[in-house]
């Protein structure tokens, strides 16, 4: 109760301060005077005040305070602490008041570590960042208010969904709202940049460190996503190309394009106009994907609780920016006279033009397979469902030349100087690899020429990544960890693909079958009681060909508040492959539903996409120390 | 360190055909299209996925049907006219859909004008 | 000007897709089909509830103007509450009434039917779902309404209600 009040009236102290922070700001812009230390305290100030909000927040879930609106609808008293806390974010008024916290925080992070940019430079990105703070706040406080009153009372709270009570789901949110929001100062950054035509290779050094954080932060957190999808959800897939994945992955992709295309702009002072568009679209496409998943217009499992009026304020502000960031482009936007605007073929840039022109291409496709139903729909009232087949259709192909490019690219400038005997190496790897992928493919029941192609692209790419770290003629470490990782994905997901098997029966306690690698056998149920759910535990025996025993007990939850049954698979994981069952109750009759799966390199998905994190965060700590 | 290489490769190679076993071909079959077709009454599942009533039937529908024979495009056919087009997460391609298809190829193929331009190339 | 001329374009773009999302957030996304009068009925092959002996769907749909096929089950808290309109329906002899009895436990759904009427002059069972499912159905309840040629004049997903049964009246006469 108290805590409600707390929460509810700093927030609407943080949203003055911004009404303090502005005017100062706008006077300290036209003054000559050294940067007003007054806009350190107030944005700290600000940023106290949001922090305190969301403390007031947690205590409210901790302590099950259901006079607030929001721990009744999302939280439990007999919900463990660790979940009560997660659940503060777990809910759409919650994560908002989250997004604010973290926006309000590197906003103030950004002012202080910016001490060698210009003044005018730096005051504008604060009043560009400023208006995307009000928004927020105004949309928390108009629409999604955490801190609504209930009277009288209630005894009891309804409920965390079960299936977000997870771990990996508790720290996803935080860390994918961290790359979101990094966006939002790259944004903001980039428009003060163009105003102030200050787009230049000083302001490249500066921002790619936030181009990094934000990098690393957005792929942990499709990462965590992705593991909660697998284990989680039950299905043993980790990727569907769900709408809201997809949303997640545009910013990704266009902050990909970024990170490369920003070196170029350091290096050369070249593509300025690229890397400020890309700039600005990442953050837009991080709104867009706040707008599709919060308004509730697209269909997918992971919907939260809708409500128009929030739709129209998050589509009437996005369009506000995007107007904004217009104008500020077509407007402000000078090219320099004196800017190398060609590149020549045989260089490094060229690599990584052609990256982004790739990138962009994948980017376009989960757009417009993302989009186009729902303008379809408005248009010609007719719907249809994009799914898994079209995105492969039209990504895997170009994904072929994509691994091969990102093989000989970065090596293209010593390429020009010693041809001859790099081509020579170049042309053995490639046989070596074509000869691999043909006895993968040779293995296989059924075969297509594109996986073939593919998997040999992927080798290919694997195997000069893998001699590049024994090689010293090629120095930036950063880059070879992350292509590596790279190359490490997609050979792990395809192979994970092409060789996972799975069996699906339906089974009684005591039962057993035999299938072509081995005998699974039903042993028992066991019957649990845990403080806020039931559980079911099966035990199986899974006896394979070679007489190798594994024991798998998957788990089934039954949750009172609210009622909810849940699956839990049983994973064991090695090196080489994860085997993954789970069982599901049949309706009416004795019977479980299993299923058995085995895929291959499972682990490997995240060791690689870590590898590839490990790459960002080198190179952000080498900037580092250079400073 | 070539052959170390080399024998590395082998092991995994010969690996595969543990790792992979040979199902029947109807279940391949079968799961390729319970992953391709959309479980209706859920939120943005298929029917693989999905553990519904709804999916539990169309299980056992397309089981029926891969057995009386039909190939996997006559089950989609047979399922489009049955619920129309939003239950195929495989868009067809027709003149609601060219844009769909086509936008992304364009663009593709604009975007490497835009990069060949951009290019100097000398000898 | 060039780049005047390319902001204006932007921004005609920018309406456009506003215009096309806002009304996007207007509709619902639950699906609902588009009317699929005239398709024709399959045949099938099912059980009959309370004297458990085969019947085919030719067996069935014979001799009447039109027919009501409603898919049911006793555990459908909807399939109450539109349970008066069938019953309503049932003295309308121009119509037969066929109950599809959808992946239940035959004994409560006897116990349904002896509880609140029958309004069905032939009761079948769908064990496992597969009947309703090649029907194009979506679960339960679901109401279709099929005229002499064994054409399907409208299918309604969901319980009946009053404008429901109101235009199903007009379709008859």
């Amino acid at each position: 109760m108290l805590a409600s009040q707390i929460g509810y009236y700093s927030l609407i102290l943080g949203l003055l301060m911004s009404f303090l922070i502005t005017p100062i700001c706008i006077k300290n812009f036209y003054n000559n005077k050294i940067i007003d230390i007054k806009i350190f305290s107030f944005s700290f100030l600000q940023f106290f005040l949001v922090f305190l909000s969301f403390f007031a927040l947690i205590i409210s879930f901790v302590i099950s305070d259901f006079s607030n609106e929001t721990v009744f609808n999302n939280s439990h008293s007999s919900k463990p602490l660790f979940y009560k806390i997660a659940g503060t974010w777990g809910n759409h008024e919650g994560s908002l008041l989250l997004w604010l916290l973290v926006l309000t925080f590197f906003i103030f992070l950004f002012i202080i570590k910016s001490n060698d940019q210009p003044k005018k430079y730096r005051i504008l990105t604060i009043l560009f960042q400023q208006i995307i703070i009000v928004g927020f706040f105004l949309f928390i406080l108009s629409t999604s208010n955490p801190f609504g009153y209930l009277f009288p009372t209630p005894k009891e709270g309804l409920g965390l969904n079960p299936i977000l009570q997870d771990p990996a789901l508790a720290i996803h949110p935080p860390i994918l709202y961290l790359g979101y929001v990094g966006s939002s100062i790259i944004f903001s950054a980039s428009l003060a940049g163009i105003v102030q035509n200050y787009i230049s290779k000083k302001w490249a050094k500066h921002i790619k460190i936030w181009i990094l954080i934000s990098w690393i932060f957005l792929t942990l957190g499709i990462m965590l996503g992705s593991i909660w999808a697998y284990y989680e959800l039950g299905w043993g897939g980790f990727w569907f190309w769900d709408p809201v994945e997809n949303v997640s992955l545009m910013p990704w992709l266009c902050l990909t394009a970024l990170l490369h295309s920003i070196l170029v702009l350091e290096k050369k002072s070249s593509l300025t106009s690229w890397t400020v568009i890309l700039s600005i679209a990442t953050f837009t496409f991080s709104m867009c994907g706040t707008f599709l998943v919060r308004s509730g217009i697209l269909n997918s499992v992971h919907t939260f609780a809708n409500d128009p009026s929030r739709g129209i304020f998050i589509l009437i502000f996005l369009s506000i920016l995007i107007l904004i960031s217009l104008v500020v482009f077509f407007l402000f936007h000078k090219e320099k006279k004196n800017e190398i605007s060609k590149i020549y073929f045989l260089s490094k840039e060229t690599s990584i033009l052609i990256n982004n022109w790739f990138v962009m291409y994948f980017l376009s496709v989960v757009l417009i397979g993302t989009v186009y139903p729902i303008f379809l729909e408005v248009i010609s009232n007719e719907k249809i469902s994009v799914g898994p087949p079209f995105y492969n259709k039209l990504i895997m192909p170009f994904l072929i030349f994509f691994l091969i490019f990102m093989s000989i690219g970065p090596k293209l400038h010593w390429i020009k100087t010693r041809f001859k005997k790099i081509k020579i190496q170049f042309f053995l790897l490639f046989i070596f690899s074509s000869f691999i992928s043909f006895l993968i493919i040779k293995n296989m029941s059924f075969k297509n020429l594109i996986n073939s192609f593919l998997i040999s692209a992927a080798f290919y790419l694997f195997f000069i990544t893998l001699k590049d770290f024994f090689s010293k003629e090629f120095s930036n470490l950063s880059q070879k960890i992350s292509h590596f990782g790279f190359s490490l994905l997609i050979l792990s997901i395809l192979l994970n693909s092409l060789f996972s098997s799975e069996l699906t029966t339906n089974l009684k306690v005591g039962e057993k079958i035999s299938f072509k690698k081995g005998i699974i056998s039903f042993e028992s149920i066991e019957n649990k009681k845990y403080k806020n759910y039931k559980s079911i535990v099966g035990y199986f025996r899974i006896e394979d060909n070679e007489k190798r025993l594994t024991i798998l007990k998957p788990e089934l939850r039954i949750y009172n508040q609210p009622y909810t049954i849940t699956s839990e698979a049983n994973i064991k994981t090695t090196l080489y492959s994860d085997k993954f069952l789970v069982m599901n109750l049949v309706k009416g009759n004795e019977y479980f539903n299993i299923r058995y799966q085995v895929k291959p390199f499972m682990i490997w998905v995240w060791i690689s996409t870590l590898i590839i994190v490990l790459g960002g965060i080198h190179s952000l700590f080498k900037k580092n120390h250079e400073k | 360190m070539k052959t170390k290489k080399f024998f590395l490769i082998l092991l995994v190679i010969l690996n595969f055909k543990i790792l992979y076993a040979i199902e029947p071909n109807n279940e391949i079959l079968k799961n390729k299209i319970l992953k391709n077709i959309r479980c209706l009454i859920c939120q943005g599942q298929s029917v693989y996925d999905s553990q519904s009533d709804f999916a539990i039937s169309m299980k056992l529908v397309i089981d029926q049907k891969i057995n009386e024979g039909l190939s996997e495009s006559e089950i989609y056919d047979y399922l489009k006219d049955q619920y129309g087009q939003w239950i195929s997460y495989d868009p067809e391609f027709n003149k609601k859909t060219f844009i769909l298809w086509g936008l992304p190829i364009l663009l593709f193929v604009i975007g490497g004008v835009i990069v060949s331009k951009k290019l100097i190339i000398l000898k | 000007m060039k780049n005047k001329i390319l902001l204006s374009i932007a921004i005609f773009f920018l309406i456009f897709c506003f215009i096309i999302l806002f009304k996007s957030l207007n509709n619902s996304n639950v699906y609902v089909p588009e009317s699929i009068s005239g398709k024709p009925l399959i045949n099938f092959d099912s059980q009959d509830l309370f004297s458990t002996i085969k019947i085919s769907s030719d067996q069935i749909f014979v001799d009447s103007e039109f027919y009501i096929l409603n898919i049911w089950a006793s555990w459908c808290l909807p399939c109450r509450t539109e349970h008066p309109y069938l019953m309503e329906f049932n003295k309308n002899s121009s119509i037969k009434l066929i109950g599809l009895n959808y992946k239940d436990n035959p004994d409560s759904a006897k116990k349904f039917i002896n509880k609140f009427g029958n309004p069905y002059s032939v009761n079948i069972v769908d064990l496992n779902g597969t009947i309703s499912i090649k029907l194009g159905a979506y679960g339960v309840p679901e109401t279709f309404l099929i005229n002499k040629e064994r054409k399907i004049l409208k299918k309604i997903i969901g319980p009946l209600n009053k404008k429901l049964v109101k235009e199903i009246n007009l379709i008859i006469k």
